[in-house]
Parts: structure tokens; sequence; C-alpha cells
């Protein structure tokens, strides 16, 4: 802490902070911005929702990527093959066309089968945000198997021999060296992938779910006014991401490296 | 389902939509490669503030890349289209023109170069530091202008090392041109939803799209694996003594 106060200390970062004060405090005075309090608790409600969606395809895709990972590492050939196959599908391909392939495509084909429109699941289905979950979720899950993959091979093989020797049965060794290894070294880029599915959630906007974008559209179309409401969306992002980077790396401190 | 799968759908002329998708997915790759080089001429300007420039740009550089790294991709495109079209249309008033019309195809060029100049700054900055100084310092001895060492020698001399780096940022572009359907922009993703939407052919559609980006992916990767194989030709020996 003490390092950035002194890090800010220096003449011209002062001057610079003072002139993006003095910006910001002009921006304040000068736009308009009546439209806020009105709105704040739709604004709060979009936050929610987007950081709903962001931990549930994170805790979803991680679990979804050990599979896939170690299919990868260790799996029978047509199992490596159908996971390598779906990672470079997912990875090849924009996430907004699969939010609506799914959206669209799986929606309108769930609508013609009279078991699925009577059945428990179709209040959910009908709704917009399954399906952004659902491909969230499978897109984390590709890019973060990717990285588990490597993580897992990156483990001394010697490591994992040692704790054979020591007579441990296969899922004891994942369970007791190989994944908490493995996971200790993907724990750097896991940050910047969930900051990534940070980024990727505004895109939940374009098949309705109310997200913090969502709402601020709407803000933009009732208003007419084009910058204000976005200059506010960017600054909620770099706060958001900004509190999630030091989160995680308070996290990773806390992981003994064991070296 | 798959019985009343139409393929017919798919002819390139009038009534099938196969002319208008070739068309937004030529668009995607134009627009992807206009911004891809944007980026790279940011990035080298970037990273040229980081490491030589004064206090002061290299703070701005700074700031650049964090909000760049830190706001998503489709918020900075709406931003940067709105300001740059407003700025253009200003200065276009100011210098006694009627607003023009900015072109669609490089508002989005410059929109994607924008965003992707962020993360070429990164790419390109850990790159020129993978360079031995010593080498930098050679060229300054014999008396090259900072223009020229960094064309002669920074240059080349970092590109094996920024290809893997930019090799991804490249896969990045051809994917972020489908956020421009959010603006509006008559690329592939967008064109792929109007005829989606029309013909309720929704999966013929999206998997025929899908299957062309799919396409530039794996041909790009096979490019760009034989051109990394080329640059790093003279580093292959330096790597395996190591």
């Amino acid at each position: 802490m003490r390092n950035i106060v002194t890090q800010m200390m220096m003449p011209h970062r002062l001057v610079m902070a003072a002139l993006a004060l003095a910006g910001l405090v002009a921006m304040a005075l000068t736009m308009q911005w009546d439209w806020l309090p009105e709105n704040l608790p739709r604004l709060w409600d979009g936050l929610l929702m987007t950081l709903a969606m962001l931990a549930a395809s994170v805790a979803a895709g991680f679990v979804l990527a050990l599979p896939l990972a170690l299919f990868q590492v260790m799996g029978p050939r047509p199992l490596r093959w159908l996971s390598l196959g779906f990672c470079t599908l997912i990875r090849g391909t924009p996430l907004l066309l699969q939010l609506w392939l799914f959206y669209f495509g799986l929606g309108a084909l769930f609508a013609q089968f009279p078991e699925i429109r009577d059945s428990w699941a179709w209040p959910y289905l009908r709704q917009a945000w399954p399906y952004g979950f659902l491909a969230l979720t499978l897109s984390f899950a590709a890019y973060q198997g990717e990285v588990m993959r490597g993580a897992f091979t990156g483990v001394p093989h010697g490591e994992l021999e040692a704790a054979r020797a020591m007579g441990m049965s296969p899922w004891l060794v994942f369970r007791r060296v190989w994944f908490p290894r493995a996971l200790h070294r993907a724990l750097p880029t896991l940050t910047g992938e969930i900051i990534l599915q940070l980024k990727s959630t505004p895109l939940l906007a374009t098949i309705t779910v109310t997200d913090l974008y969502a709402v601020i559209t709407r803000i933009r179309q009732t208003t007419l006014l084009t910058y204000e409401p976005l200059l506010l969306l960017v600054a909620v992002y770099l706060c958001l991401s900004g509190i999630l980077i030091l989160g995680l790396r308070w996290l990773e401190n806390r992981v003994p490296t064991g070296r | 389902m798959f019985q009343s799968i139409d393929f017919s759908l798919l002819a390139l002329d009038a009534p099938g939509w196969g002319g208008a998708l070739l068309q937004g997915f030529w668009r995607s790759i134009q627009l992807a490669a206009g911004g891809y080089v944007m980026g790279i001429v940011i990035g080298i300007l970037g990273a040229s503030a980081k490491l030589y420039g004064g206090l002061v740009m290299r703070d701005l550089a700074q700031v650049y890349t964090t909000v760049i790294r830190a706001v998503p991709e489709l918020v900075m495109m709406l931003l940067f289209y709105y300001v740059g079209t407003d700025l253009l249309n200003r200065a276009a008033q100011g210098m006694g023109f009627q607003g023009i019309e900015v072109d669609g195809l490089a508002a989005g060029i410059l929109v994607i170069g924008l965003v992707q100049g962020g993360y070429a700054t990164e790419v390109i900055r850990g790159a020129i530091r993978a360079v031995p100084h010593g080498q930098i310092e050679a060229a300054q001895a014999f008396g090259m202008s900072p223009l020229k060492v960094m064309r002669r020698v920074t240059l080349p001399a970092m590109t094996p090392h920024a290809i893997p780096g930019m090799a991804n940022l490249w896969m990045i572009a051809t994917k972020d041109t489908a956020l421009l359907a959010v603006i509006g922009f008559s690329e592939l993703t967008q064109v792929t939803r109007q005829a989606a939407s029309s013909t309720r052919a929704y999966f013929l559609f999206f998997l025929s799209a899908g299957a062309l980006y799919l396409m530039l992916t794996l041909v790009s990767n096979v490019i760009l694996r034989r051109y990394e194989a080329r640059a790093r030709r003279g580093l292959i020996a330096a790597h395996q003594a190591r």
C-alpha cells in the first residue's frame, strides 16, 4: 500500500491525476446526469445479474474444464479427439455466434416439441438466461480446459512417481498431488480468464438478458443520451475488473508457493 | 428436424443466402485484417512509448492498455464508434463541409484497431524486451538514428518473440469482428442472423457461419505456424543449445 502511495507521489503523476480529476469534475458538472438517481435500482439489479452470470459460468465452466483437460492428457483416443475437437470448435468461433445459435436455434427447436413444452423445465427454457449461461459456461470450459491441459502436463513427472511410490491409488495421486499442483500452476492465468469472462458478459444483452449493459442500453434509448451512460458503464467495468484483480491476487498470495 | 433441412437456402443466387453469407465473410476478413494492421501500428507506437518514452508518455500508454484490458470490447467499440464518428463530423463541419457520411468499413477498422492496439502494445513490449540488449546497443554504436535502429534491428529481431502472441491476437481480431454485428455492421454474424430469422433455418445458417469462422481460424493457424518457423530460423540453434 505504501508502495503505491510513493509511486503516486512523483510530480508528473500528481499533475496527471489532478488533470484527470478536473476532467471528471467537468464531466460531472457539464454533462447530463439527472437520469442517474431514478435508474439506480435498475442499474443495481443489472450489476447483480452480470455478477451472477459471471460467478455461475466460471464455477460451472471450471468443473467442465477438468474432464476436458484430463481427457486430452490421458484419455483414450476417441475421448481425446472429442475434447480436442470441442475446444477447437468453441475457441475458433465467436461467442456471439454460439450465443445466438443456442438462443434462437435451440429456443425454436425446443418450442416445437410438446413434451418439452409440458415439462417442468419449460418455464426456465422460455427465458433467455439459461441459454446465456450455457454459452458462457461452454466458452469458459473450452478456454480453461486448454489452460488446465498445459497445467496438468506441466506437473513434474517425479512428483507423480513419488506419490505412486508411496503406494497412493491413482485417485489419491490425483486428489493429493496432481490436481493441487496443476491448479497452483494455473492460478495466475485463471485471473486473466475470469477477467475475459467478465468482458464477455455484455453479449448476454443481445439475447434479452437484463445485465448491466442491457440496463444502460435501455437508459440510452429512453434518455437519447449518447455518452453519459456509456461513460458510467466504462467506469463500472473498470472498478469491477480492478476489484476482481485485487481479490484474485490476494487469493493467489494466500496459496503457499511451497518451493 | 434434420430431414427438413433445406440446403438450397445456401445457394449462391438470390433466393438462397449463400452469396450474402460469403459477402459478409469477406467483409469480416477485411475488418479483421484492417483492424489487425492498425493494432500492430498502435502496438509498436505504444511499446516504444512504454520502453523509450518520457515519464508522461509511459504513464499515458499504461492507462490506455489498462483501460482496454479491463473494459469489455463491446463497450469500448461502442464508445470509440460514437466518439470517432462524432469527432469526424465536427471536424468536417468545422472545415465547412456538410456532415459527412462516415464509411462503415473505415469506422469498423478504427474501432477494432484501437481495441487490438492495447493488447498488441503488451505483446510487442514483451517481445522487444526479449531482444538481447547488446544488439540494440551495437546498432546505436554504429551511429544509426533511433528510427533506423527500430526498423533495421529491433523490429526484425523481436518478430520471432512476438509471433505467438500476435497469432493469438489475430484469432481474437477475427472473432471480435462479430461484435460489430451488435453495432449494426453487416458482417458475417449480422448477415447470418438476418438470413436465419427470415428463413427460420437457425441451425443451418449459424452452423454454416461457424464453419466459415472455424475455417478461417484453422487456415490462418497453418499459415502463422509456417511464418513462425521462418522467422525463428536463426533462433533454433540457440534454443537447442540451452
